[in-house]
This record gives C-alpha cells, structure tokens and sequence, in this order.
C-alpha cells in the first residue's frame, strides 16, 4: 500500500485533468493577447526609429524649416516650439476649468447633476478629435482666421475630460473624514475644499494633466483646420498660426523629397519618446500620489 | 419580597459595573444650566428612521454620556447636534433642538457658525495631513483667530496634554504622531477655536487602553471650560467619565423595521446603580447587549 493510494488528491483525475487544461489554454491565450499587444508596439516603434535615427542630430533640434531646400542643413525646431506654445496654451485653458468641473461634481453637486456632467464629459472624451477641430474652425477660424490660440483651444476641449476624469477620481479618494474633520472646526465648505482637500490631490491631477498633454501632443486632425498654414521660422506669437510636430509630420510625409520623409520618421521619434517619458511621468506621480492619500485617510 | 429582589438586583449591578467616582454629587438638575433642550427629536435617512422622539437637556460643564447597543442612532443623534448629519444627502429630522434657547435645526440656520460653537472629535483620529502645528492652527486662521497664533496653538495642545510630547517637533507631520497622539491633537484642534460644546463620538474606540485613559483624564480636565457629550459603546468608560448618562435602545416595530430610542436619561450614579427601566438594567448588567 503506497501513499499515492491513500489520498485522493493524488490519484488522476478526469475533471481536475480537464481543469488544468483549461486553465492552461486560457493563460496561453492571455498571455498570446499580451505579446500581440506588445509585438505591435514594437514593431511600430522600431521601425519608426530605423527610419528616424539617422535625421536625429543636434541640427535637427535647433534649426528651423526651409521648404524646397533639401541641401540645406534643417530640423523642426520651428515646429517644437509651436508644439510647445499650443499644448502649453492648450494645458493653461483646459487644466482650471478640469479642475473646478471636478470640485463642482464632486464636492457640491446634486446627485442628479453630478452624472449629467460625467456623462457629458465622457462623451466629449469620445467625440473624433477632427470634428472637435472643424468645431473650432466655425467658431473661432472662420471669423478670425487661423491662429495658436484656435488651434490650442481645439486642444483644450480634447484635454478637458481627461483632467476631469483623473481629477474627479482622486477627490473620491480622498476619505469623508477629512472633510468632516475641515467641517467639525466650524470652516465652511469652500475652505475645506481649498484648504484641506484639494491639497490631496495635487498628484493626481498633475498625473491626468500629463497623460492628457502627452494625448494631445501628438494631435494633428484638429490643427489641420486651425494652425496649420504657419510661416517659416520660429514663432512664439500665439496670435497667428504657428508650426507644431504633428503638423509637420503629416506635411512632410505628403512631400516628393526623401530628406523631408527621414525628417517626418524622426520629428515621429521624438514625440513618441516624448510620449513615453510622459506617461513613465505619469505613473511616477500617480503611485506617490495614491500612497500619499491612502495614509491621510488610514 | 419584592424588596429582596429590588436589593439583590442593585447589588449584582454594583458588581458587574464597580463604578469608581470622582465625581461631585450633581446639583438638582433645576439648577444646571441648559446647553441643549431637545424635543421629540426624530432622525431619518432615506425612508429608515434611525431614531424617533429624543427629549432631552444637556447641561453646561457636565459630561453627558450617549450609551447603548451598536445601531440606536448614537452616533446619529450627536451628529444633530452640531448639524454634521447636513453631509448626508437623504438624511433628514424633525422635532426641536434649541441651543442656549435658540433652534438650530432649521433650515434658515447657518450650519458653519453652530460648528463653529459646537466642535467635534471624531470616531477615529483625523488630523489634516498638514504639520502638527498647522493641525490646530488651520482652524484658528479660517476663523479668524489669527492673533497670538503660537500662544493659541500652545495653549491647546497644552490643554490636550500633548504639548510636552509635540513641542520640539511641531513642523513634523501630524500622521507621524501615534494614534493616541492623534486623537489627543483632534481634541487640541476642536478646543483651540474656543467652541462651547465639544462633541465625541466614541473619541476612544481606536485607541489602547493607555491612550483611552489620557483622553478620560482629559475630560476630567477640560470640562470645568467646556460642556462635552461623549458617544461610547463602553459602558466603564460611560460611568468613569460621566455625570449625566442617556441610555438609547433599539426598538422594533410590528413588521420588524427598527430605529433607535431614548429609554433612560439619568445622572451616571442612577443609571449604573438604579436605573427605573427594566431595559437599562438589562444593558448594564450585560444581560443584553
């Protein structure tokens, strides 16, 4: 009599067998799922980088635009700088009003008000980015003609529900006691909001700021109708139209020169680089922040 | 025979509870100022009463104590008092509670300013994740009690018995002090804006026994300058601190929906050695509960 055949949990068994299988085929088909994912990404991102590295040197980064000069030494840097005033505009407009929607919805909203507006928001989250531009063209450029400032309010609307969304998450986070402790010494609602609140969250929302810039950073459907016909050179003037990444992407993949395709794999590049060092930002922030609210609220 | 009883049942009370007074003989109650007169106070959230017609006083520089089973509306009965119940969207209350004479359950009554008279010390301790100083002084500067703003912080803490404790290190976070610590700087944050009442709901619930104690000498302390009602499910910690005590119930009704009651209201002394209901007895005694 061996020990095999005292215990059952030993003996095969049909249905146990089956139960394992199965369970390996789904952790074979999930894990299938993630390499997919991820096989995908990389393909994008080495080929993009094969084709860009070459174009990445310091010219590149410093020097401007010159159409239909292809021996000249050029960059973008006409169209990092522009990039750098439309999401810098776009942030400045969308972040304070995210923020206020956000303390509105979840500090003094009725109930019934407080989903009318998620739902709201997370529809203007899902409307195309193109119409969002040619809704800002009506508005705005069809009157005015284009400029940084358009082109950086359609971003703006593209940003807000992400501040909201990251803003009204972490204010959930932050425990009622904490309120009722602000409320408990006699200081109105606004006080504690200011004062005790929304000091908790500032992680939070610099962590849905940053995904939201690195979202729009890469833009180019709503710029197309709004800041796209920009003169040569390096303009800081948000008054007129002004060049930006994706914008120049999307012109010099359309052009006959092969010089003015590297440059479009390598101005590629450097915003998915910059997209990846945003979103590592990110999580940085996001996990201190957790942690940050999670002890004030033990 | 029914003395024999009568004695016998005080007797066993005394055992079970071995009530230890400091306390002064109380004066009669004619004589005891009002703090609060609550009338056929009855507290609902959503369509669930959660108490029904409390009628009680709260007199100046007593310690009223709040005790009985876990769901009479404790909790939800001092939350009226300082109007914190407003939070809850689906709560609502009738009846009266005046304060020093005047109604503050209604609507037209600005909630801040009775908070503002009427602080609070939470179930469990939650300082504001600022510095210990900042802790006792944010309230000070939203009220407007900025001057001598050090003095006003030390006098607190000093009157929480923590300044000793805290003094070299009163820029460090205040989630960096123990719980006891804590619960002691919440009590230095609700007294250091100069409220007239303080209210605990079960202020030592999270704390060891050590901690439970320095905030019972606290009371001792602090109740010649304040009136304080402490909530607790600690029947010892009920008849150490206490002069009044309230005893609240669960009641049922015919299809078994339940809310909480005012069933006795008495100096502790009485309560713990003579109460009149039956059920009162029965929960001091542990025979229920």
């Amino acid at each position: 009599m061996s020990a095999v055949e005292l215990s059952p949990l030993h003996r095969p068994q049909d249905r146990l067998r089956r139960r394992r299988v199965f369970n390996r085929g789904m952790e074979a088909l999930a894990w299938l799922a993630a390499a997919i994912a991820v096989f995908f990404l990389g393909v994008v991102v080495w080929s993009v980088a094969q084709r860009g590295w070459s174009q990445l040197n310091l010219d590149f980064l410093t020097k401007s635009q010159v159409q239909f000069e292809p021996a000249v030494p050029q960059g973008l840097a006409n169209a990092f700088a522009g990039s750098l005033v439309l999401v810098g505009l776009a942030t400045a407009m969308a972040l304070p009003f995210g923020i206020l929607i956000a303390v509105y919805v979840n500090e003094f909203a009725p109930r019934p008000i407080r989903s009318a507006i998620g739902l709201t928001l997370d529809v203007l989250a899902g409307v195309p980015a193109i119409v969002i531009g040619f809704f800002v063209y009506g508005l705005i450029v069809v009157a005015h003609g284009q400029s940084a400032y358009a082109g950086a309010f359609a971003l703006a609307v593209i940003m807000l529900p992400f501040v909201y969304r990251a803003t009204v998450e972490v204010l959930a986070l932050v425990p009622n006691s904490l309120r009722e402790a602000g409320l408990g010494v006699g200081a109105p609602r606004w006080r504690t909001t200011l004062g005790i609140v929304l000091p908790q969250t500032i992680g939070g929302v610099l962590t849905g700021t940053t995904l939201a810039v690195a979202r729009v950073a890469g833009e180019t459907a709503p710029l197309l109708f709004t800041c796209s016909l920009a003169p040569n050179g390096i303009h800081w003037n948000p008054s007129g139209a002004i060049q930006s990444v994706p914008v120049a992407v999307f012109e010099l993949s359309d052009s006959a020169e092969p010089s003015d395709h590297a440059r479009a794999w390598a101005a590629a590049l450097v915003l998915i680089l910059f997209i990846l060092v945003a979103s590592l930002t990110a999580r940085w922030l996001a996990t201190r922040s957790k942690r940050k609210i999670m002890r004030a609220g033990r | 025979m029914s003395e024999m009883k009568g004695e016998s049942v005080s007797s066993t009370i005394e055992a079970a509870v071995r009530v230890e007074t400091k306390r002064q003989p109380l004066p009669p109650r004619e004589r005891l100022q009002q703090v609060f007169d609550i009338r056929d106070l009855t507290a609902i959230y959503g369509s669930k009463p959660a108490l029904k017609d409390v009628s009680m006083e709260v007199y100046k520089n007593l310690v009223t104590a709040v005790i009985g089973p876990s769901g009479c509306g404790k909790s939800t009965f001092i939350r009226c008092l300082n109007r914190m119940n407003d939070l809850v969207p689906s709560f609502r209350q009738t009846g009266t509670i005046r304060y020093h004479g005047q109604d503050i359950s209604g609507r037209d009554v600005d909630p801040v300013a009775v908070r503002r008279t009427i602080g609070m010390v939470f179930q469990r301790p939650n300082p504001f994740p600022k510095s210990i100083h900042d802790n006792v002084a944010w309230g000070l500067k939203v009220l407007g009690m900025k001057d001598n703003l050090s003095d006003r912080v030390e006098r607190a803490l000093t009157q929480a018995a923590l300044w000793d404790e805290v003094k070299d290190r009163l820029k460090a976070s205040a989630l960096s002090l123990s719980g006891g610590q804590q619960q002691r700087l919440c009590i230095a944050r609700a007294i250091a804006v100069e409220p007239d009442v303080v209210l605990m709901d079960e202020p030592a619930s999270a704390l060891d026994p050590i901690a439970t104690q320095a905030i019972e000498q606290l009371l001792h302390e602090l109740k010649g300058q304040y009136s304080f009602v402490i909530v607790t499910h600690n029947m010892q910690q009920a008849a150490r601190v206490a002069d009044m005590t309230a005893f609240f119930s669960i009641s049922r009704g015919e299809e078994g929906e339940r809310w909480g009651e005012l069933i006795e209201y008495d100096a502790t002394e009485k309560i713990f050695t003579a109460p009149s209901d039956r059920r009162t007895e029965d929960y001091v005694t542990g025979r229920f509960g």
